[in-house]
């Protein structure tokens, strides 16, 4: 190798993020004053001007079709491929917050969004009579995700007291100790067997276990989540978060306690990831050490990467990717081989497409389509 | 020594003197064989961290392909003894399949994304996936156990207050001692290491002295990988080789040079044996409970020294 080449090879990183157009000053700043407001004048609430001038037709789209899916598709869809795309989708979302806009790709979101799960199981009724508290729902669910958020911030402040490449290790050893715990503990967690029968409540004389039903809860859940996350990254919060994401010593250096910006990132990924657990938790109606194991931690690291682990939304479309993926690839091929198919796909992600599939749609428009680029939020990997 | 270092060590090491005058006297026997069950599963764990931590320490590359290559070097151990009847060619053809199939990784893959850490380790963890997938395709979900060597079969007796304990399992201290050895014969000693060294130190400037660190980078990496698969046919015979072991390897691994400190060797002996230690006796004293030990240990040691017990700063 020559010297240039190995210059170019060290070099390539920040070259490459160099080169990239500088996306952060467009989202960040107010609405360019540029183009002249045509709702201006009218009388309207601030908010619905807000969603007047930001509103796409695709957002109208997505919106209807979301709505009015589970009256056209079948329980099977509406339940076993949609409902578990968004549950999916809201654990995954909570890594791409945490990665995308944090700059800590953590593995242990599985792990907070299971500790919600089994704190559910213990706190609430499930098969084993004496383990269960059996707390009534309105006291569980809260304990539970208050639990889990709690464990969040610990993972949080244990994996930032170091850096970088740092955290995936100390999130990943977490995670599996966790996995390592509830298989072998039998007194709180009942071990390989783990946890069955949790049924979510019968509230107004719903069952919300039903297709249709969890479906909208999911949606709700699922929904409530993006568009906090879509608020927070513009909210002073998150912009910062997103400084100490590119540069932490200037951070530091103008006042920012970067320790705490990454922590309160983590509690916040860990609400988002607690409740997908819940929802997780029900959807199954058990939790077994499986669950928390390896191959999920990794599975919602697959997911967001997927669909692009710098956009919100790309959880979600990678969510139904892997549920699709995970749904029919048995069709195609032996039902025992769906890990070579799902690791096969993320390789090539990774190798060929590393911003995932919004990030190949994006590269496809620019190639292709009229002269517009879709610029993420990212300045750098993370 | 400082007064805040002194009460660390009353605060650590008290209450592990505490509990180890009261094992002694509660059952002598337990204990001593505990501690050698310790010692041995750490030299297994220093076998194959010591590897993870030369890679990482050089490349700044978290392969956590490692347990899938400890797997790999494991079945093929396996095959090659059944195939022999040598287990010696078995350790070899473990060592080498492994460190070929690191090389095949850094060469045809990991080198194209340098300096792209998080790309790299997803794509050690999709290789992984991958690789855990076919192996169990191959070799089902089955355990495969491994008979150790007749030299090293039965055990070995009249060892004071033990009595007997296993000659393949005493062998695996032997193992981990000359593994260390070697090691740092390697490193200290050679010209290869001294370019390991100095690449872990600063790459750049080894690259502007003249040396092809893309030939250092794929030595380093075949290495650590053989180091993997040297640790799976040693433990297809210790603990038996079933899909998920790999984890559970990959785990310690990364325990290991978390609390030993990233990138050295000496931290990552260190890690092993405070690991095997506090795994057995984890395990002897409090089944349920034992990886809670290993958390507490991971914990303590973040929140003293975030960089590692022999960690510095990159």
């Amino acid at each position: 190798m020559s010297a240039a080449q190995w210059r170019r090879a060290m070099n390539g990183g920040l070259a490459a993020a160099a080169a990239r157009p500088r996306p952060m000053a467009p989202r960040t700043l107010p609405a360019a004053p540029a183009v002249e407001d045509p709702y201006a004048a009218s009388d309207a609430p601030r908010w619905l001007k807000h969603l007047w001038r930001t509103l796409a037709p695709r957002h109208v789209f997505v919106g209807a079709f979301v709505l009015l899916f589970p009256f056209v598709a079948t329980p099977f869809f509406t339940f076993q491929v949609a409902a578990q795309s968004l549950v999916l989708g809201l654990i995954a979302l909570s890594l791409a917050f945490l990665a995308g806009y944090g700059g800590m790709v953590s593995l242990a979101q599985m792990t907070v969004a299971g500790i919600a799960g089994y704190g559910l199981a213990v706190l609430g009724t499930s098969s084993s009579p004496e383990i269960s508290l059996a707390w009534p729902w309105w006291v569980a669910v809260p304990a539970a995700i208050a639990f889990a958020v709690l464990c969040a911030t610990l993972i949080g402040w244990l994996s930032v007291r170091t850096e970088g490449i740092y955290t995936i290790m100390i999130t990943l050893a977490i995670g599996v100790a966790f996995y390592f715990l509830v298989l072998q503990n039998y007194s709180v967690f009942n071990g390989f067997e783990g946890l069955r029968q949790l049924a979510p409540p019968t509230v107004f004389g719903i069952n919300w276990r039903a297709p249709m039903p969890f479906y909208f809860l999911s949606l709700f859940c699922a929904m409530s989540g993006y568009f906090l996350v879509r608020y927070i990254v513009r909210a002073p919060f998150g912009v910062a978060l997103q400084g100490v994401r590119d540069n932490p010593r200037r951070m530091e250096a103008l006042g920012f306690n970067v320790v705490a910006h990454r922590v309160a990132a983590y509690a916040l990924a860990g609400l988002l990831a607690a409740v997908g657990g819940l929802l997780l938790a029900w959807y199954n109606a058990l939790m077994t050490p499986g669950s928390v194991g390896t191959s999920w931690m990794i599975n919602i690291l697959v997911i967001a990467v997927l669909g692009g682990l710098k956009h919100p939304i790309g959880a979600f479309l990678g969510a139904i990717v892997f549920v699709l993926l995970q749904t029919f690839a048995i069709d195609l091929i032996d039902r025992e081989r769906f890990n070579l198919v799902i690791g096969g796909v993320f390789l090539a992600i990774v190798l060929f497409s590393p911003d995932g599939l919004l990030g190949l749609w994006a590269k496809l428009r620019s190639r292709f389509g009229p002269n517009q680029v879709l610029t993420s939020t990212q300045r750098r990997h993370p | 020594m400082t007064r805040t270092r002194l009460a660390a060590w009353v605060l650590i090491g008290g209450p592990i003197a505490v509990f180890s005058l009261w094992a002694m006297f509660d059952n002598t026997r337990l204990y001593f064989v505990t501690l050698l069950n310790g010692l041995t599963l750490a030299s297994l764990y220093f076998i194959v961290a010591s590897g993870f931590t030369l890679v990482f320490g050089l490349m700044r590359n978290v392969n956590l392909a490692h347990g899938s290559l400890y797997l790999l070097g494991g079945y093929v151990g396996y095959v090659v003894a059944a195939w022999t009847g040598w287990w010696l060619i078995a350790l070899a053809a473990g060592f080498l399949a492994a460190a070929l199939a690191g090389l095949l990784m850094q060469w045809g893959i990991l080198r194209h994304m340098q300096g792209q850490e998080l790309r790299q380790t997803m794509v050690t963890i999709g290789l992984s996936i991958v690789v855990a997938d076919i192996l169990l395709w191959i070799f089902t979900g089955q355990v495969h156990q491994m008979e150790a060597p007749e030299w090293l079969q039965g055990p070995i007796r009249g060892i004071p207050l033990i009595n007997a304990y296993g000659a393949f399992r005493l062998s695996l201290l032997g193992f981990g001692i000359a593994i260390g050895l070697f090691l740092w014969w390697l490193l200290a000693r050679t010209r290869v290491g001294m370019m390991i060294r100095a690449g872990v130190d600063d790459r750049a400037m080894l690259a502007a002295a003249g040396v092809n660190v893309n030939l250092v980078f794929a030595v380093t990496f075949a290495l650590g990988a053989g180091l993997a698969g040297f640790g799976g046919v040693i433990g297809a015979v210790e603990l038996s080789m079933v899909p998920g072991e790999d984890i559970r390897l990959l785990l310690a691994s990364l325990i290991v040079v978390i609390v030993g400190g990233m990138g050295s060797v000496v931290g990552a002996a260190i890690g092993a044996v405070i690991l095997g230690l506090s795994e057995t006796y984890g395990l002897a004293y409090a089944p349920t409970y034992s990886v809670v030990f290993t958390f507490v240990i991971l914990i303590l040691v973040l929140a003293f020294r975030p960089r590692g017990i022999m960690g510095r700063a990159a």
